[in-house]
């Protein structure tokens, strides 16, 4: 039995990328659940520079950073490998984890957008990161980012869109328009209907009826 | 020796940091390579045609493979010439600090320098508060993940957060000259000596640009703005 403990927050894209990868290794870990606006004490002695979700606690020792984790994870475990053997493939797929990470402000810019104008300029920075997707990554029309079976890639885009797409009906925007976005549509439909991650895929439903009030809270709709 | 010896490209620029963490990673494992310096407002054919996503330096050619972003190329380095010196330690919790720190460095510290230079009055005084305490967490976070790290003027071999700290501090003089002000000294003692004894490594004084060429740069990139 591992000894690890997952600080995390319940519908954050970040904390999930974790729970796939210990649930893709077949892992057991003790979850904690975090409240963001109430951070546990442990929480901000694990990740003291950050203070963020998702922290994997290993015997007692704190890894931060989702895909830091999630690489942590896949050394140590290699079944079902989410790292290319070959440096080359490696390489390459730590530069498609990078672009997601490039991606990733595009989240909090659209959540806290105030008007219609910085709303537009997130929605088109988000699609045009989505666009270099597209074209250079699903062009032979693969059905998962790392080929037959998913990948550290497929793990770093699979959170991230999919709370893009729970953030398109929370800010009322379209994202990822299928007739845009053909091969990503196809994409996401093959990596959300994947094993385990099927059975960990985040309750779309629920994470509306929590975000919604508190979206009303601090935006109320004019 | 297999393919290892084969063709090796640096596209660059002599004053990208960023280029310099790939030359010295190249040199350190004793990797001969072919320098192709980029004229980054005229960007060639090549480099565009090797990183048409981001259309930056570096990028690392390999047997007439593209590698872009220091952090991935110097991951790639040790992996494919995988003997000593090693860039990143062997043990997987401690390669997930290095990331870690490397990672704060790409995402806070080196996006705040840029703007310091052009800065004036209350804004730079912040600017430099802010750098002063990004400086403060890195020797706190280093000194608790890596305490032998600061004995590298015993002789110790460089790795990825030395080559890091060496490429951006290696001319802190300057950048002090230029923006007025001292953000590398003696108030976060253990960065202080490990900037200095980096500055004596040999390799680091092969590679990276001299104090006046970097002053004359970093001139160039203020523009002229009234005080505030």
């Amino acid at each position: 039995m591992e000894d690890l403990k997952l600080h995390g927050f319940w519908y954050s894209p970040f904390t999930v990328r974790v729970v796939w990868t210990l649930k893709l290794k077949g892992l057991s870990y003790e979850n904690i659940e975090e409240d963001r606006s109430n951070k546990s004490p442990q929480l901000l002695q694990y990740n003291p520079v950050h203070k963020k979700t998702p922290v994997l606690v290993h015997g007692g020792k704190p890894i931060c950073e989702s895909m830091v984790i999630v690489e942590y994870i896949d050394e140590l475990w290699p079944q079902n490998p989410l790292l290319p053997h070959d440096p080359y493939e490696r390489a390459q797929a730590r530069f498609w984890v990078a672009f997601a990470e490039q991606m990733v402000p595009v989240i909090p810019a659209l959540v806290y957008s105030t008007n219609a104008e910085e709303k537009e300029k997130a929605v088109e920075k988000a699609r045009e990161h989505l666009k270099v997707l597209e074209d250079h990554c699903l062009a032979d029309k693969r059905k998962f980012f790392g080929g037959d079976k998913l990948n550290i890639v497929d793990i770093a885009f699979g959170s991230l869109l999919e709370f893009l797409i729970t953030l398109e009906d929370l800010k009322q925007v379209k994202i990822l328009v299928a007739e845009k976005f053909p091969l990503l549509h196809l994409w996401l439909d093959n990596f959300k209907n994947a094993p385990i991650i099927k059975e960990n895929y985040p309750d779309r439903e629920k994470i509306l009826a929590t975000m919604k009030p508190a979206m009303e809270r601090r935006f109320p709709s004019s | 020796m297999e393919d290892k010896l084969s063709e090796v490209v640096l596209f660059g620029s002599w004053y990208s940091p960023y280029t310099s963490r790939v030359k010295l990673a190249l040199k350190l494992k004793g990797i001969p390579f072919k320098y192709v310096e980029e004229n980054l407002s005229n960007k060639s054919e090549l480099l565009l045609k090797y990183n048409p996503i981001h259309k930056k330096v570096p990028v690392l050619l390999h047997n007439g493979m593209p590698i872009c972003e220091s952090l991935i190329i110097l991951e790639y380095i040790d992996e494919v010439w995988n003997h000593a010196p090693k860039l990143l330690p062997e043990d997987p919790y401690q390669r997930s600090r290095v990331r870690f720190w490397a990672n704060y460095t790409d995402q806070k510290i080196m996006p705040a320098s840029y703007p310091l230079l052009l800065l004036k009055g209350e804004k730079k005084q912040k600017a430099i508060e802010d750098m002063e305490e990004m400086q403060r967490v890195l020797e706190e976070g280093i000194k608790q993940d890596f305490p032998e790290q600061f004995s590298f003027f015993n002789g110790k071999t460089i790795g990825l957060l030395d080559i890091f700290m060496g490429v951006n501090c290696y001319n802190y003089k300057a950048f002090h000259e230029v923006t007025n002000s001292e953000i590398i000294g003696p108030k976060n003692p253990k960065i202080f000596m490990w900037v200095n004894a980096l500055k004596e490594h040999p390799l680091m004084k092969d590679t990276l640009p001299p104090h006046d060429k970097v002053v004359a740069m970093l001139k160039t990139m203020i523009a002229p703005t009234p005080d505030v």
